[in-house]
């Protein structure tokens, strides 16, 4: 059987879970990479962007891959502003972009994460688009160059799951780009729903930052996601609604 | 001395087409805290999202019994919006030359105290050692005086800060949108101005004399600076003033409605409480309590769960250190609120008020790490 791995942007990650670590905790990152094998951890480039002692990157463990998000740009503009300054102090080419410019419920600017996707593309950054599933949208991104789209599953750090289920549904199948569901994933067992839909990874921070045992929790996304794909890669059984299939098939009275 | 109308506006006051004033002060009004019961405090704090009469439940005495309830909430809420984290700063106060006459105030026009402004050299020698404790967000301060500490001087005092740090939030008098878009210019990019009191009867009493006394022109001021292009604004009620819980209830009001006009902006409050100043040592907090604090800001966190909250040194360690990461999210350290109190030769003008917690970085580090959460410099790009 062929190996399964995740591609983005010409690089190859075992691992489907991904850390949202935008609030950063370094005992979180510690349960991520060896618990929940992480192998992406997104982080926000406005704490990466700091002199002294809270300087992030130096806790960042070897061979995971960082992805600098945009996190605090209201537009297209600043936006790749932050991008190019993560990549002046050495985050690396990946960018998740993040566009909100609304305070309260944190929802990305879908309109201004194309254009700042564009742009970014262009100037060879592997774009991963933090966005509100929208298929023309998500058409958009493809367009723009980007390498690959998160939905949010609900409004981030709510841990309320899969509200727009359906939505996501729609973009993994008619996205031909990896569906990385981010934001609102409260339960393994949701992330692991996602993955059986299709989702090539799952993104999430607040269902293990604010659990119990947050080793435990980075423990129970793995199998779950893994569990999840696993079960994406077998095909689902056909689940029967009404009984048993019909003893006289309604195509039996065909003759020639 | 003759005191002129406190609702009319002075000469250069800008005047911004906007009804925020007014709303907040017609809910403040409607807002009968006597009015609700437990059963609208449980209701509050069974729903996701709080509405403002929410907001007022968990405000009144009727919450008093949930205060556990209230923190469990809040610790939650904050735990999901910041994460552990803990935002440090420091307060420069770089002048405390003062006209306004405003009765509690250590640095009113009126009181006999030693007055000092740091020139270009001293607000750069004062900022580097500053910047020497590790610290990348300054707050910058003056008195209210548009003579000795103006536009230019304050615009050029963000320009040095800039150079030593990462973020800078300004809390001087309030001006036109044009003068706070120099100041954006300049490297500001938060403005805080508190309010006092939103009883503008109250207000009228308390502030005799000077631009301040201008009770419109205060409270618009944080639309003002959003006209401006700053980035976040806050708010605050000095506590102890009037009716705590009515002056609680139009600061989430004020900041609730503005952050719906600008839903980018960001949000944060103050909490102060009123503390003995020099020549004044009989000034306190009245009725409101650490037990009614608590409440007001488990109530803020609840009501705007995204907000930022900074707890003054106004308050004893051992209260700063239990609520942040509980509803607080910023802490300042190493501070002093007179004019020069971060070099060696010491300060040359006397301070606002008295501080109770005067513990340096060092120790508020320890403090945040002690508590379980994470001390954090800087969380901001300048855009």
């Amino acid at each position: 059987m062929k190996e399964d791995k995740l591609v983005l942007g010409g690089q190859e990650f075992d691992s489907r879970f991904i850390l949202g670590s935008g609030k950063y905790n370094v005992e979180l990152i510690d349960a991520a990479v060896k618990y929940a094998g992480a192998q992406m951890i997104t982080l926000a480039l406005r704490r990466a962007n700091s002199n002294g002692e809270g300087n992030i990157l130096d806790y960042i463990p070897e061979g995971v891959t960082l992805l600098p998000n945009t996190s605090g740009a209201r537009n297209a503009e600043e936006a790749v502003r932050i991008a190019r300054l993560a990549r002046e102090i050495g985050c690396g080419d990946f960018v998740k972009v993040e566009v909100i410019r609304d305070s309260k419920y944190l929802l990305p600017d879908n309109y201004e994460t194309i254009k700042a996707t564009e742009i970014l593309a262009k100037e060879g950054f592997v774009v991963l688009p933090y966005m509100y599933p929208d298929l023309n949208v998500a058409r958009d991104l493809v367009n723009a160059g980007a390498a690959a789209v998160m939905p949010l599953a609900s409004p981030i750090g709510t841990n309320k799951g899969l509200t727009t289920k359906e939505f996501i549904g729609i973009l993994i199948e008619e996205i031909d780009l990896p569906v990385i569901v981010d934001a609102g994933i409260g339960r393994p067992s949701q992330a692991c729903e996602v993955m059986e839909m299709g989702a090539a990874a799952v993104m999430a921070n607040t269902a293990i930052a604010t659990a119990g045992d947050i080793v435990a929790m980075a423990g129970a996304f793995k199998s779950a996601i893994e569990a999840g794909r696993a079960a994406y890669l077998a095909g689902l059984g056909r689940v029967l609604s009404g009984g048993a299939s019909a003893s006289s098939p309604l195509t039996g009275f065909l003759q020639d | 001395m003759e005191k002129t109308n406190h609702m009319e506006y002075m000469e250069g006051m800008e005047v911004i087409a906007s009804d925020i004033m007014e709303q907040v002060i017609t809910s403040m009004e409607e807002y009968d805290y006597m009015a609700y019961s437990e059963e609208d405090v449980i209701s509050a704090l069974k729903r996701d999202r709080l509405s403002p009469k929410d907001f007022g439940a968990l405000l009144s005495p009727a919450a008093a019994p949930f205060l556990e309830e209230m923190a469990k909430r809040a610790q939650l809420e904050t735990a999901r919006h910041f994460g552990n984290s803990v935002y440090l700063f420091t307060p420069i106060y770089i002048s405390n030359y003062c006209e306004n006459y405003c009765v509690y105030c250590g640095f009113n026009c009126r009181n006999q105290i030693r007055r000092a402004k740091l020139d270009l050299e001293g607000i750069e020698r004062e900022m580097a050692a500053i910047a020497e404790t590790g610290l990348e967000e300054i707050l910058i301060l003056t008195g209210e005086s548009r003579k000795m500490s103006d536009v230019t001087y304050i615009g050029e005092a963000c320009r040095i800060a800039r150079k030593y740090f990462k973020m800078v939030g300004i809390e001087v008098y309030p001006m036109n949108v044009d003068e706070y878009a120099y100041l954006r210019q300049c490297g500001a990019d938060f403005v805080t101005v508190f309010q006092e009191t939103y009883n503008s009867d109250k207000y009228e009493t308390l502030h005799l004399a000077g631009h301040k006394r201008v009770f419109p022109y205060r409270v618009n001021a944080q639309e003002r600076a959003l006209m401006g292009g700053m980035r976040g604004v806050a708010f605050a009620a000095l506590l102890g003033l009037a009716d705590f819980r009515k002056d609680a209830f139009a600061t989430g009001m004020h900041a609730y409605l503005i952050q719906k006009k600008y839903p980018y902006a960001e949000i944060s409050f103050s909490c102060p409480r009123l503390r003995p100043t020099i020549n004044n040592d009989k000034i306190n907090p009245k009725d409101v309590h650490e037990k009614e604090l608590l409440q007001i800001m488990c109530a803020y966190r609840i009501f705007m769960p995204y907000a930022g909250m900074t707890i003054s040194t106004r308050e004893r360690a051992g209260f700063r250190d239990n609520v942040i990461g509980l509803a607080a999210t910023k802490i300042s350290a190493g501070v002093s609120t007179g004019i020069g109190g971060h070099q060696q030769e010491g300060e040359q003008g006397d301070d606002q008020f008295e501080i109770a917690d005067n513990r340096n970085v060092e120790e508020v580090v320890a403090a945040i790490k002690k508590q379980g959460l994470q001390p954090v410099m800087n969380d901001y790009v300048f855009l």
